[in-house]
């Protein structure tokens, strides 16, 4: 028979307020087992670790049960006071009366009836808990970067810089990400090539750093500390250690009328490509569905022209495969479609442009050559308007409900830069709020009023009309003036909501990380561990966690990057000692566990076993890699015989809890 | 009841999703000949300030072309907060807005049709 503790926490008035907690520390005073039982105002104080540590020593308790917070909270915390008052930190069980009780419920007579039921079905179970010692797993001292913008860029190169391998892959031919195409970044207008190109060539010179671009993640399996990747290297039909980058091939390309997606469609490239000038690496791609030769074999040209040799029309995609102990996604964003809005004649005129489209027009590399001209008929532009919110807080459900955090700052930037450059420019920006919390953020904004005049108009645009003459006629209202505006623009400029890119879901499920309903990951701890998922070994960087701007990227990637470091800089983590094992004795060896589990843990070998009638019979038996099992449960759930059990959560343990909350 | 509570019951919309954006007053074709526009009834019903509301013209001067609702980002539906006012005002005992025998003189050749339309909808109750 166990000799139980149990402590309840007050929690201030967290618990106390609508939870009896004399009554509940009363109730169990009568439960089987239980030989000493009180409340406390704060449970995990030093003061109350004390009192669990004085009465483990004083009352020679074996199991411990606590009723407090969700066990996320203070598990650890009474785990370790228990083991220093001498007793197996497995011996310790939560019963969770604030965040499934006192928080969820407002009678008191109900929420302390619930929390007497939730205090014995911990006491139930603490009766059948056995102690645990936890195993040890080793760490593979090498970290996996999915996605090569800004975000994965800097997380790499931190994790690099403390001495630690670290893989980038870039599904695009260059890395670099969204942050190549704009022009210039908010709110010092440092031109944003120049600050991002020296990081894209550190990743390239750094020996720790290994670049797949072009490449895609294929698979995961594994652990923390020992994932095991498959990577696709899609094939460029270049020899990527021959190519020199010199773009000979892609001027000669014959295939001319090719969309360029780094300029987003608005000029054209050729068949065989390098994305930009800076592209790192700088190595000749082919468009296997726009090449001539590739399609039908007929061409050649660019084979004939590469001094070097290395085009190589015969290439395949190669899928290797890599070991990590921490993958960090970080796969970005992009603008959501506008084919909803039909309102801004987004695809009835080409004057009507998304803000990332305006940096590509206003960039010196950009299909303009910098020039701010109309993509219709080529002509400066005199009347600009800007819609703000574009898609963006949005429950109609042709939008997002979320606020893209970054469309108001960059509209202030493209404002204020068009009337620094073009002073005979009328600029209108049209906004519900504008939202400018960071740092020099407000002033800038004000600077683009105040000082360059751009005309903020507090409203929406309901509606833009293209007309015969060219002109985009905008109607929208003036909210302070009470009037409905009429605006005869040249262009507008829609700041298109931002949403995760897609490849971000099947990654998330191949990580087992968790998304919320706009398919940003999720955090382990949305304040306290904002860079962790809740998968242990998944970090997040960037926009893939939630609308961020680039100095807010950049600091979240470098925070991932010291928890990587973190997990990197150990020789070997603590294994979680609740795992699956298998009772060979029951076991009848038809592999429905081996079949349900992940992780790959159970392997069946052929043993010998003594009957009862003393001879031996040799039968397929199932075994659990304690190392690799995470104690799902799965197996527990699958097998039939009832020979698979989960250390901690036996089903005994298991049946016990329900028990005690139905008698 | 109260006129906002009889408002709100009529058009069962939830006027405190708007976010003050005024795209329904950016979008609406008959805003120069509404006293008060579409953005204004939706917080005036907010705030309960419905009499002025009830005794302005431009309750029939919307066209019920749904532009608002249709183009609202928060599904606030200002359409049907007018029409609301509208029943509102048309249902008060003793207090005949318009006669049919009134409506050859205060036509109006600019009208367009779909608000007749719209207009015979409401009357021919």
């Amino acid at each position: 028979m166990q000799r139980i503790g149990v402590f309840v926490c007050h929690c201030g008035t967290n618990i106390a307020a609508t939870v009896d907690v004399k009554a509940v520390a009363e109730a169990m005073k009568n439960e089987p087992g239980v030989v000493f039982s009180v409340d406390y105002q704060y449970m995990c104080s030093e003061a109350g670790q004390n009192l669990i540590q004085d009465t483990i020593k004083e009352q020679k308790l074996t199991g411990v049960v606590v009723c407090s917070c969700s066990p996320r909270m203070h598990e650890a915390t009474f785990r370790k006071a228990a083991a220093k008052a001498g007793i197996n930190s497995y011996m310790v069980e939560i019963a969770n009366i604030r965040e499934q009780c006192s928080w969820i419920h407002k009678d008191i007579m109900t929420a302390t009836e619930k929390a007497i039921i939730l205090a014995r079905t911990a006491v139930a179970k603490v009766q059948l808990n056995a102690p645990l010692t936890p195993g040890e797993s080793p760490v593979t001292k090498r970290a996996l970067v999915i996605g090569g913008g800004i975000a994965g860029i800097q997380t790499a190169l931190d994790i690099a810089e403390a001495g630690f391998d670290v893989d980038i892959v870039e599904k695009q031919p260059t890395i670099g990400g969204k942050m190549t195409q704009i022009d210039k970044t908010f709110p010092t207008l440092d031109c944003a090539a120049c600050i991002l190109t020296p990081k894209m060539v550190d990743c390239a010179q750094n020996e720790k750093i290994h670049i797949y671009a072009y490449s895609e993640v294929e698979s995961v399996s594994g652990f923390v500390g020992n994932f095991t990747v498959k990577i696709k290297k899609k094939a460029r039909y270049v020899d990527t250690t021959k190519c020199t980058g010199c773009g000979i091939c892609t001027e000669k390309c014959p295939k001319k009328s090719v969309p360029n997606e780094f300029n987003l469609g608005m000029d054209n490239r050729r068949a065989i490509y390098i994305p930009f000038a800076q592209a790192v690496p700088k190595v000749a791609t082919i468009d296997a569905d726009n090449c001539n030769m590739l399609k039908n074999g007929k061409c050649g040209v660019c084979a004939k022209v590469c001094t070097a040799g290395a085009i190589d029309y015969k290439q395949q995609d190669e899928i290797i495969e890599e070991q990590y102990g921490a993958i960090v996604a970080a796969t970005g964003y992009n603008p959501i479609s506008l084919e909803k809005y039909d309102e801004f004649a987004y695809s009835q005129s080409k004057d009507v442009v998304t803000s990332l489209e305006f940096e590509r027009l206003t960039n010196a590399a950009g299909p303009t050559s910098g020039q701010l001209l109309r993509p219709s008929d080529g002509k400066h532009p005199h009347t600009i308007v800007f819609v703000q919110c574009v898609g963006s807080r949005d429950t109609s459900g042709c939008g997002k409900e979320y606020c893209s955090k970054i469309c108001c700052m960059y509209t202030a930037k493209h404002a204020m830069l068009t009337r620094e450059k073009y002073p005979d420019t009328d600029v209108y920006v049209f906004y519900i709020d504008v939202r400018t919390p960071g740092k020099l953020f407000d002033e800038f904004y004000r600077r683009a009023v105040e000082q360059y005049g751009v005309h903020y108009i507090k409203g929406m645009v309901g509606k833009v009309a293209p007309r015969a003459d060219g002109k985009l006629l905008v109607q929208a209202s003036d909210l302070i003036a009470n009037e409905q505006l009429h605006i005869e623009a040249d262009m507008v400029v829609l700041a298109a909501a931002i949403e995760p890119d897609k490849s971000a879901r099947s990654i998330a499920t191949m990580l087992t990380a968790s998304m919320d309903t706009n398919d940003f990951f999720t955090e382990a701890h949305p304040k306290l561990r904002p860079v962790e998922s809740p998968t242990a070994g998944v970090f997040l960087s960037g926009v893939c966690q939630g609308p961020k701007d680039i100095p807010e990227t950049v600091s979240q990637a470098s925070a991932a990057a010291a928890k990587v470091i973190g997990l990197l800089s150990k020789d070997k983590l603590t294994c979680n000692p609740c795992v699956a094992h298998s009772d060979e004795l029951m076991c009848n060896g038809c592999s429905a566990c081996e079949k349900v589990c992940p992780y790959g843990a159970i392997t069946y070998s052929d043993k010998e076993f003594r009957q009862p009638d003393r001879t031996v019979a040799i039968r397929r038996v199932a075994s659990v890699n304690e190392a690799v099992c995470q104690g799902c449960g799965a197996c527990t759930v699958a097998c039939p015989s009832g020979a698979m059990d989960l250390k901690g959560f036996s089903n005994k343990q298991i049946m016990a809890e329900v028990d005690a909350i139905c008698k | 009841m109260d006129k906002r509570e009889e408002v709100l019951r009529i058009s069962g919309v939830n006027v405190r999703k708007c976010m003050r954006c005024g795209k329904c007053s950016g979008t609406c074709p008959s805003y120069d000949e509404m006293e008060f526009h579409p953005h204004q009834f939706v917080y005036m019903v907010e705030t309960g300030n419905i009499e002025p509301l009830m005794n302005s013209e431009s309750l029939y001067k919307c066209l019920s072309c749904f532009a608002c609702v249709e183009r609202c980002p928060r599904g606030v539906e200002p359409a049907k907060v007018v029409e609301a006012v509208r029943l509102a005002a048309i249902r008060q005992k003793g207090n005949n807005h318009l006669k049919a025998s009134a409506v050859p003189e205060l036509l109006d050749e600019d009208t367009p049709q779909q608000l007749l339309v719209s207009a015979f909808r409401k009357y021919s109750k």
